[in-house]
């Protein structure tokens, strides 16, 4: 196996605030990677730090066997990586089409319908709202409008960020379900930052544990659920 | 009602040139947040760019008017446009991510910097034009012999406003550098994450707005046949109340708030005193931001996410 994403010593900043200590992590194609850790560990500025906004102001990130430290934002997608963010960032006064033509920004037009009809295979419920105001949609129909939309780009790795945030148990359920789908049918490899632990664990096949800006603990999917450290920290009180 | 019917045709075509001017500073304050006081004097060069290619022309034996026409628009829209996005990458771009107040400030430079320029090169003394568009059709005459006019020039203002106010709506609403345009307005860092080249969706913006106050300003050329350095503030200010008014960010609000400060204006000199005509704007602009600063047709705020 190749090592799709490393990140090595990777230091990012806002202004003067050290927010990634020195990063070190692989992502291998075809896997499930997930990272977790409490609010403000700094997962959400590691999944940015690798599309380049903020760049890291130490360390080296590569994808595919390239440097991609340095290359600005815009041109990361073009390299094969795509991002759901955190907080989903949907355009609100788009419509739902519209915002998927935005992720198809960098794509070749031939292949549009298609990579349309195969996101509404994954999320058959964007279909029947293509021509709705993203803004308008339930927390639920915009995480899959997110996710839909970083498809759109035909990746080859996604970047999710909290897909489960704010969301119904039901509908969370769900999501991971499609996630695991993409990883399967498609052979998308995948890297998922979550705040909910346990679904994120039972999913994925190798696991990273954030602790303010430096990665403390790293293993299988089940190792880390089965490790007791991690089950008190960000395990206890139910999932 | 002749007198009336007179004053609202003036009104239109006042309006329609204003709405173009407009479009440019709503544009621009969509999609970085920036009132770009630069963008009268872009109309301002726009007009000196069509007035010395009008008499060129003339000069060249080109007489004929669709040519005539046609080739000062694209030359005029051409050098604005390099004006528009020069002044966005020397003035501005460099300012991003610094203090609000500090491209507005570099916006007022530029003002000042190209009203200056323009009245070195071309002197501080009005310039004409001989009229280049003649004639026109009489509509009604009243009792007391007034006449109402419509002018060719009227109707061609009238109809090239509509027609690059269609053109412009469709390029926002279905193009895909109109999409990107709209995705930069509401999220740059999302817009640049999906692939947008941000920067150069802003210079793009920059240039449009440039070339639409460029037929703005070949339009006043023709209509008052005078130029001078300075038309561009005054033309600025009310471009920018009508974009105020409208709803400072929305397009339609921009093309209506044009046409009402014409309307406004043409009313209020043919009514009232034509000294104050200018007030009138600066008036309208005081109560709007008062007591309703979003304008008419802007979206309040806050808003679902
Ligand atoms: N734009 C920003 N400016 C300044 N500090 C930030 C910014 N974004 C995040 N931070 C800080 O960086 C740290 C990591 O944040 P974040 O990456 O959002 O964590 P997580 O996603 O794990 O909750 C936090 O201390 C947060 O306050
Ligand atoms: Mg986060």
């Amino acid at each position: 196996m190749t090592a799709m994403l490393t990140v090595s010593g990777v230091k990012t900043f806002y202004g003067s605030i050290e927010a990634l200590k020195g990063v070190d992590l692989i992502v291998e194609e075809g896997e499930i990677v997930t990272l977790i850790g409490a609010n403000g560990a700094g997962k959400s500025t590691l999944l940015m730090t690798v599309c380049g906004s903020p760049q890291a102001r130490y360390g080296r990130i590569t994808f595919e066997g390239r440097d991609i430290t340095r290359v600005p934002t815009f041109e990361i997608v073009r390299r094969g990586i795509a991002q759901s963010p955190e907080g989903r960032r949907i355009f609100g006064r788009m419509t739902v089409l519209e915002n998927l033509q935005m992720g198809a920004v960098t794509a070749r037009a031939a292949t549009f319908d298609r990579d349309l009809e195969r996101v509404f295979t994954l999320f058959p419920r964007l279909k029947e709202r293509l021509s709705q105001r993203a803004g308008t949609m339930s927390g639920g129909e915009q995480q899959m409008l997110a996710i839909g939309r970083a498809l759109m780009s035909q990746p080859r790795l996604l970047l999710l960020d909290e897909p489960s945030l704010g969301l119904a148990p039901l509908v969370v359920k769900q999501i991971f379900e499609v996630i695991r789908e993409i990883n399967r049918e498609q052979g998308m490899t995948v890297f998922l930052v979550e705040q909910n632990a346990y679904h994120a664990l039972k999913l994925a096949h190798r696991a990273y544990v954030l602790v303010t800006g430096r990665i403390t603990m790293s293993g299988t999917g089940a190792e880390l659920l089965a490790n007791p450290e991690v089950r008190t920290a960000y395990l206890e009180g139910g999932h | 009602m002749a007198y009336f019917l007179q004053q609202l045709i003036n009104g239109l075509t006042l309006g329609a040139i204003y709405g173009l001017i407009a479009l440019g500073y709503t544009m621009v304050y969509g999609i970085i947040g920036m009132i770009n006081f630069a963008h009268g004097e872009i109309y301002m060069v726009g007009a000196f760019v069509s007035l010395i290619s009008f008499l060129v022309l003339g000069a060249a034996g080109i007489t004929w008017v669709p040519l005539m026409l046609a080739i000062v628009l694209v030359i005029s829209m051409v050098f604005t446009s390099i004006y528009g996005w020069t002044i966005e990458r020397l003035a501005y771009r460099p300012l991003r991510g610094s203090v609000r107040l500090a491209p507005l400030i570099s916006a007022i430079g530029v003002s000042i910097f190209l009203q200056n320029y323009v009245q070195l090169v071309q002197g501080a003394r009005i310039k004409p034009l001989p009229p280049v568009i003649r004639g026109g059709f009489t509509l009604m005459g009243d009792g007391d012999n007034f006449v109402v006019q419509l002018s060719y020039l009227q109707i061609i203002i009238m109809l090239l406003t509509v027609g690059l106010m269609v053109a412009f709506t469709m390029v926002i609403t279905r193009t895909d550098l109109g999409r990107a345009q709209r995705a930069c307005e509401q999220d740059k860092t999302m817009a640049a994450l999906l692939g947008v080249n941000v920067d150069r969706t802003i210079s793009m913006t920059f240039v449009m707005g440039a070339a639409l106050a460029a037929v703005a300003g070949v339009m006043v050329t023709m209509y008052y046949g005078v130029v001078d350095f300075y038309i561009g503030f005054l033309a600025g200010v009310k471009a920018f109340t009508a974009a105020v008014l409208g709803g400072i960010g929305s397009l339609p609000g921009a093309m209506l708030g044009g046409i009402l400060i014409g309307l406004i204006e043409s009313f209020w000199s043919a009514y009232f005193t034509i000294e104050y005509k200018d007030v009138a704007a600066f008036a309208i602009l005081v109560m709007v931001l008062i007591f309703r600063p979003t304008g008419l047709l802007g979206r309040p705020e806050i808003e679902k996410v």
